[in-house]
């Protein structure tokens, strides 16, 4: 299964997911890049009609009976992004949100490009940040031209007009709703000034406003794509070489064809599919094969060896991804080092939606029905399975039943495709969980060595190795020249603390047998980590308050220092606990936000663990909606909590051992008190929020466990060490 | 041929006896509510009610469902409770990708019918099998709390 090419350069693409990612850089950098996206630009030319392809038109239609239909250029996975860009396009269009509809957008680099990601994708928390100037600025645009063609028709100056509800208002009374002016409108120069409101002047931005996606989601009515039918399609299921890179050698399907309901059986060149009525009778039929595998030359490969690896790999000096003064000398001269090795483990994604995808291939065409973080990845690797050109696929994106990363990645598209191209009926490719778990892209484990230098009280400074797969890598093909992984470097390259001499290091370690993928909190989660829990221990060697401590070190940082302190008072820092019990706590800014988390726990017995608090702030700038916001950073810690605490994927005999969630268990209701998310009030730009409580809460968490019990982690998942949560 | 009765209506199935009932729902009479997540009886999202119990679907037999009264997540809304836990979510805004969330209602709901002052050990007894990737399980305690405390 290649995968398709991308269409921007690699150079350009690697810029853009380096920024993608967002640390500090990104309050610099926004501006000027959203201002010279594809997507912006394509607000200037447009028209305002129903038809129009182009312009703001590639967000904004209004239609004849002067319903707004907003074409998303983000996909809606739960994150709340539908909701935020709706209120982005209604606040400046002065239309309410119930008389906004909004539609995925199809696959097109050129209108719906990602600023940061720099190709059309969700994912990186980028889509607030990216949208922000641009989704106005479509909403205002359209406004302006409504007000001009009832201005015109009136033969009044627009200056006495003004908008409200999908009604322009005119002198003396005059009015005219949306859809009446739709077609004059159209007709209009597009303007080139268009003045965005003040914050102050918000009607709908900062409000808590119902979410536009999910009434039909608590009925049953929403259709997911595991969900959907066309007609005459059939399911399909597939058994893919339990070994990444094996092969299909031959199968014995005579069983399988007799199971009732079983249509097809189809080989691929590393998976066999079985085609059936339903889903049930696929598994029937899949369980009566008689496959021989070649199991290829990852067969041997356990995870042992490839953890031996990385702790080899951390300690070479590999490639330098940061250097500020002389790190080398410090350790020399110090009075004291401290050294400190971290590991997090490989974790898959398991959204409760397996990996699953409608396609319907015709000779001439081909119709995907699926929910994809990248639509035009997808339309590329249909054309490229099936031979078509690209603009005969067509992509109907759908709601997402969860994906954390999963769903930047389209090898199940790419499957569902080639099993497609086998038959002339379309199917519905639905991956068993196991399926899913043993065949997905895993988040990298890495291993970091970190030495700190000190001069009496004082940290001089640190060398960081840190040693893992490149995600960055897999996904673009290559990395830079440098070689350096932006991605895994990232947050630990600009740590918050105040040192003169640091050096971070990247070294490339690719494992054996077990692809690798985006994750939740991508390169910030895992360099937070690291450094929250390194500075964590750099305090309690100095016997100093962890919060004090951070506090004294982050000199120039009042947006982290703000968060910090505001957690430390909502957390009620100060007050002491009990023995046996502890607070934990971690700061960091990631996608353009500060966030500050702490865990409060006690410790029952040796090894039981009961959390009791979990309290997080956040500042992300300008809040679009602050439900959505406070509950991204609810969901995302509990997320990262329960990888943290449980999740490893581990390979025996070049196999995933972890097949479904008896054996890679997730944090339940009954386990977890809620969490207390505080917003720092804020009028700088949106940083990101999806990914942020996710990056935060490992450190919090490790951190509470040694002050509870005195105990020191420094490898992933807790459960390794024994730990169980009561 | 197995005759079911779900949400009130009669109907007739000619599947083998051991084809889960989430099957039969989803594949055979197209009642896509009611979710696939693990099949082993390990993530709740397929949770229905059977007289009134919510049970997983994905390991029930189909021949283990006649003769017993099936309620699933399209008609849940026509129950006083199911109303009200359908209210209370939006309320709360609780939902986030919302896949897991069809389950979490018909385990709210049988809870709340059987024991409508639940507290919350009651509610983490009842919820603890159903599980939320996006782990919205903050709101989906202050919702039912909201509800059992009307």
């Amino acid at each position: 299964m290649e995968k398709p090419r991308f269409k921007s350069s690699r150079r350009r693409f690697l810029q853009g997911s380096t920024l993608a990612m967002g640390g500090l850089v990104l309050s610099t950098w926004l501006p000027p890049l959203i201002a010279r996206s594809a997507a912006a630009d394509a607000v200037a030319p447009g028209r305002l009609g129903e038809q129009s392809p182009t312009g703001y038109g590639a967000f904004v239609r209004v239609g004849h009976d002067g319903r707004v239909t907003v074409i998303s250029p983000k996909i809606e996975m739960g994150q709340g992004t539908h909701t935020g860009i709706a209120m982005m396009v209604a606040e400046e269009l002065e239309v309410s949100l119930d008389q906004v509809e909004v539609v995925d957008a199809p696959p097109n680099h050129k209108l719906y490009s990602d600023a940061l990601l720099e190709f059309q994708g969700t994912g990186g928390s980028t889509a607030t940040r990216v949208t922000w100037e641009p989704l106005r600025q479509a909403g205002a645009t359209a406004r302006i031209l409504l007000i001009q063609a009832a201005a015109l028709g009136w033969k009044v100056a627009p200056s006495q007009c003004h908008a409200e509800n999908a009604v322009v208002f005119g002198p003396n009374g005059l009015r005219a709703g949306y859809g009446e002016l739709v077609d004059a409108a159209s007709a209009l120069p597009v303007p080139t000034d268009v003045p965005l409101k003040k914050p102050e002047q918000f009607k709908l931005i900062g409000k808590p406003l119902q979410r536009v996606d999910t009434p039909n989601k608590v009925n049953g009515k929403t259709k997911f794509t595991i969900d959907l039918s066309v007609p005459d399609m059939q399911i399909a299921s597939t058994l893919t070489c339990p070994v990444h890179g094996g092969t299909l050698r031959s199968v014995d399907d005579s069983a399988a064809r007799k199971v009732p309901g079983v249509r097809d059986v189809v080989k691929l060149d590393n998976a066999v599919a079985v085609i059936a009525s339903n889903y049930w009778a696929c598994q029937q039929g899949l369980n009566a094969l008689k496959i021989d595998w070649d199991l290829g030359a990852n067969a041997s490969i356990n995870s042992a060896e490839l953890e031996q690896a990385l702790q080899d790999a951390s300690s070479r000096d590999g490639v330098i991804a940061h250097k500020t003064g002389d790190i080398s000398a410090s350790l020399k001269s110090a009075s004291s080092q401290f050294e400190a090795v971290y590991e997090q483990a490989f974790l898959s994604h398991s959204p409760l939606e397996p990996m699953t995808c409608v396609v319907h291939v015709r000779p001439d065409a081909c119709d995907l029905w699926v929910g994809t973080q990248v639509p035009v990845f997808a339309q590329q690797t249909a054309a490229q399975v099936t031979g078509l050109a690209p603009e005969t696929i067509t992509v109907h994106n759908q709601l997402i039943g969860g994906a954390f990363g999963r769903r930047l990645d389209f090898d199940f598209i790419t499957q569902a495709v080639a099993i497609a191209k086998q038959v002339s009926y379309p199917i519905k490719l639905i991956w068993s969980r196991e399926e899913d778990m043993t065949h997905d892209m895993y988040r990298p484990h890495y291993v970091d060595r970190i030495t700190a230098a000190f001069e009496g009280d004082k940290l001089l400074g640190w060398q960081h190795r840190i040693a893992g797969a490149s995600v960055l890598a897999r996904y673009a093909g290559s990395l830079p020249e440098n070689g350096v992984d932006a991605d895994a470097v990232e947050v630990a390259i600009e740590p918050l603390y105040a040192m003169d001499n640091l050096q971070v290091h990247y070294i490339r370690e690719e494992p054996k047998a077990i692809p690798v993928s985006w994750w939740r909190g991508v390169g910030p989660l895992r360099s937070t980590y690291v450094l929250e829990s390194f500075i964590d221990e750099l305090a309690h060697n100095a016997k100093a308050d962890p919060l004090e401590y951070r506090l004294k070190l982050m000199q120039g940082q009042p947006r982290a220092q703000a968060v910090l302190k505001m957690l430390a008072e909502k957390a009620d820092w100060k007050t002491p606990l009990p023995a046996g019990q502890g607070r934990g706590l971690s700061v960091s800014a990631v996608f353009g936000s500060f966030v500050a988390s702490m865990v409060e726990l006690e410790m029952q017995g040796d090894k039981g663990v009961r959390i009791k608090r979990l309290v997080s702030v956040i500042d992300c700038g300008l809040v679009t909606n602050p439900t959505s916001v406070m509950a991204q950073i609810e969901g995302g810690t509990l997320f990262g909590l329960s990888a943290a605490f449980f999740n490893e994927i581990l390979l025996e005999q070049g196999q995933v051992q972890q097949t479904n969630f008896h054996n890679y268990r997730q944090i339940r209701i009954s386990e977890v008190p809620g969490v207390e998310v505080h917003l720092m009030p804020s009028l700088e730009l949106p940083g990101g929020v999806g990914e942020a409580g996710t990056a935060l809460i490992a450190p919090a968490l490790v951190n509470a466990l040694h002050a509870a019990s005195g105990e020191r982690v420094r490898r992933l998942p807790l459960t390794r060490a024994g730990y169980y949560i009561v | 041929m197995h005759t079911l009765s779900i949400n009130g209506n009669e109907q007739q199935v000619d599947v083998p006896g051991d084809m889960p009932l989430l099957w039969v729902l989803r594949d055979v009479l197209g009642m896509t509510g009611t979710k696939f997540g693990c099949g082993i009886a390990q993530c709740g999202v397929c949770t229905v009610h059977l007289d009134g119990k919510a049970v997983r679907s994905c390991v029930l037999p189909i021949s283990s469902a006649v003769g017993h009264e099936i309620s699933t997540i399209e008609a849940i809304g026509e129950t006083e409770v199911g109303q009200k836990v359908q209210a209370s979510w939006l309320e709360h805004e609780v939902v986030q990708c919302g896949y897991c969330q069809s389950g979490q209602i018909m385990s709210a709901v049988a809870l709340l019918e059987k024991q409508p002052d639940a507290d919350d050990a009651a509610i983490d007894a009842a919820m603890a099998g159903n599980l939320c990737r996006c782990a919205t399980y903050t709101r989906i305690r202050a919702a039912i709390k909201s509800v059992s405390q009307a």
